[in-house]
């Protein structure tokens, strides 16, 4: 059930392989058969979108709202496409880091570690992402700072009061929304990743554990060397794909008021009404992040197995 | 010291779930010595060596290296293997680094060597086993034979005491044993301490100094080869003798 949910998640991110085997060989129909009309139709629609916004004032208006370019060189850091972007790999630098500590907790041999990890994931896994991004930037923030505040606060109560100042005093507002929505989602998709890792673990065959320790090495540097390479190269498609899937949710972070590509679009129809104009831009948009990431991974797929 | 035996293996148990792998063998190996192990499949012959490395943990029983008991001690056991080469069946090559990568990566992650040395000492192992030139190459573009002397090379970078063989031929192609026992006749002449399981009975033959026919778990024949293929004393060792000579 867990490898059924990592495969779920993958295989409809992916974009599939053009099919083979419904030409004839050997001809000019099998080659054109071949040719990957499905990405020549998306570039199309986003060619043909291109030109809307560029000749119509609206749609103009609309993009430049959306994506932020209208600040200037200056206000871009803080422009709705830079926001996804950036939410999107620092969430996703994060969940690595997570993901890959989870994987190798869950096959530990210490059963606190194991189950510390099997919790962290089912309980991710369990609830909806939204729900959860709600969660942790609502109620887990506030309780982490309140929980940091006590420890001032008791530091304080036994008279230590430089520990008391570096702990206490802090404010839950502190913490900005787009920091709780990186949070949210590095803790989301720390799990997915995971399982992810595991996975790329567990296919590389037991001999090659053997082998290095074998040679007196310990189990890290075993892990280092010689397993987590061949993992990591087998999962490296995976590992996109989730980078694109991220890419995608990030837009759930506009629920927190963060002011990504979609919550510049609700705020811009929602001043102007020009719903049709701010969300047929928001779509292409993301389409055109998410269809040439998914060509990067297919890239790396590709020189991946020309490797082997 | 030099007269204490190198190995000692005493009441040793390893069992799998109900499975009792090995049940209760008593065994001594002498510095230079070389023993083949034979026996039928399943009669526990890679698990006895696989312990002497503690790859698996006994279920009960002792094992001594140079006078040294194996425990649970996870840095005594990483440097008790470091003195003790393994060849495995299936080489288990690192398939993602070249050749001279996989000789020399132990080396300098646990002999601490710079890179320069471990790599001088990498080629003179490569020499030896006749296979300098594949230096560069990664292990999937070599044939089993040369895999399987690749994976002999980088056991003995380590300067290992002991060498354990665990069916070295036993996955290649009829044409490649030669070159493999060839490899593994020269480190036997030159002293070095080897256990092999192996059903190679030209090598037994011409290397060992003692032979062990393990089945069910036991030691259950002793000799040297001499004796062991012209009078086996148990019932058990003609059997399984008379099926492995016949073809």
């Amino acid at each position: 059930m867990s490898m059924g949910h990592v495969a779920d998640r993958t295989s409809q991110q992916s974009i599939e392989a053009p099919s083979l085997t419904t030409a004839r060989p050997g001809t000019i129909g099998r080659r054109l058969a071949d040719l990957p009309w499905w990405l020549f139709a998306i570039i199309a629609l986003i060619l043909w979108v291109a030109t809307i916004i560029l000749t119509q004032p609206n749609y103009l208006e609309a993009f430049a709202r959306i994506s932020g370019t209208y600040r200037g060189l200056l206000g871009m850091l803080r422009a709705g496409i830079v926001v996804t972007i950036g939410t999107s790999l620092a969430a996703y630098l994060i969940a690595i880091v997570l993901g890959l500590l989870t994987g190798l907790g869950r096959m530990s041999r210490n059963v606190f570690v194991r189950n510390v990890a099997r919790t962290y994931i089912e309980l991710v896994r369990g609830i909806p992402m939204l729900v959860l991004i709600f969660f942790i930037a609502l109620v887990g923030v506030p309780a982490a700072v309140d929980f940091i505040n006590s420890i001032g606060e008791w530091f304080a109560s036994i008279g230590l009061t430089a520990l008391a100042d570096l702990f206490g005093g802090m404010e839950n507002q502190a913490v900005p929304m787009i920091v709780r929505a990186i949070i949210a989602l590095a803790v989301t998709y720390g799990a997915f990743l995971a399982e992810i890792f595991r996975a790329g673990i567990q296919s590389i065959g037991r001999g090659q554990m053997e082998a290095a320790r074998s040679l007196g090495m310990t189990y890290a540097a075993a892990m280092r060397y010689i397993i987590l390479p061949q993992a990591i190269r087998n999962i490296l498609p995976a590992l996109g794909n989730d980078f694109v899937s991220m890419v995608k949710d990030s837009s759930l972070v506009s629920l927190l008021a963060v002011r990504d590509m979609t919550q510049m679009a609700k705020v811009y129809s929602g001043s102007t009404f020009r719903f049709r104009e701010a969300y047929v831009t928001l779509s292409i948009l993301y389409l055109t992040m998410t269809v040439s990431l998914s060509l990067g991974v297919q890239a790396i797929e590709r020189r991946l197995r020309k490797h082997e | 010291m030099s007269s204490q035996p190198i190995i000692v293996v005493k009441h040793l148990h390893k069992h799998f779930g109900k499975v009792e792998a090995l049940n209760g063998v008593d065994l001594e190996v002498e510095r230079g010595r070389v023993i083949v192990i034979i026996g039928p499949s399943g009669g526990g012959k890679s698990t006895l060596l696989r312990c002497i490395n503690h790859l698996e943990a006994p279920t009960g029983g002792e094992i001594w290296i140079e006078g040294e008991r194996l425990t649970h001690n996870q840095q005594r056991l990483n440097a008790i293997r470091a003195e003790i080469g393994m060849v495995f069946q299936l080489f288990n090559l690192f398939p993602h680094l070249t050749v001279l990568e996989n000789v020399t990566l132990a080396q300098r992650v646990v002999r601490k060597r710079a890179r320069d040395e471990a790599e001088k000492i990498a080629m003179q192992k490569l020499e030896r086993v006749g296979i300098p030139e594949k230096a560069n190459s990664y292990p999937g573009q070599l044939s089993g034979g040369q895999q399987q002397r690749v994976a002999i090379a980088r056991a003995l970078a380590m300067d290992p005491k002991i060498m354990l063989f665990d069916e070295p031929t036993s996955a290649l192609d009829p044409e490649m044993i030669k070159e493999v026992l060839d490899v593994m006749l020269d480190l036997a002449k030159e002293g070095m301490t080897m256990l092999v399981v192996s059903h190679e009975m030209g090598f037994a033959r011409a290397a060992a100094d003692e032979m062990i026919f393990l089945d069910g778990g036991k030691i259950v024949e002793q000799a040297t080869p001499q004796e062991l293929f012209a009078n086996p004393k148990e019932e058990r060792t003609k059997l399984f003798l008379s099926q492995i000579l016949t073809h």
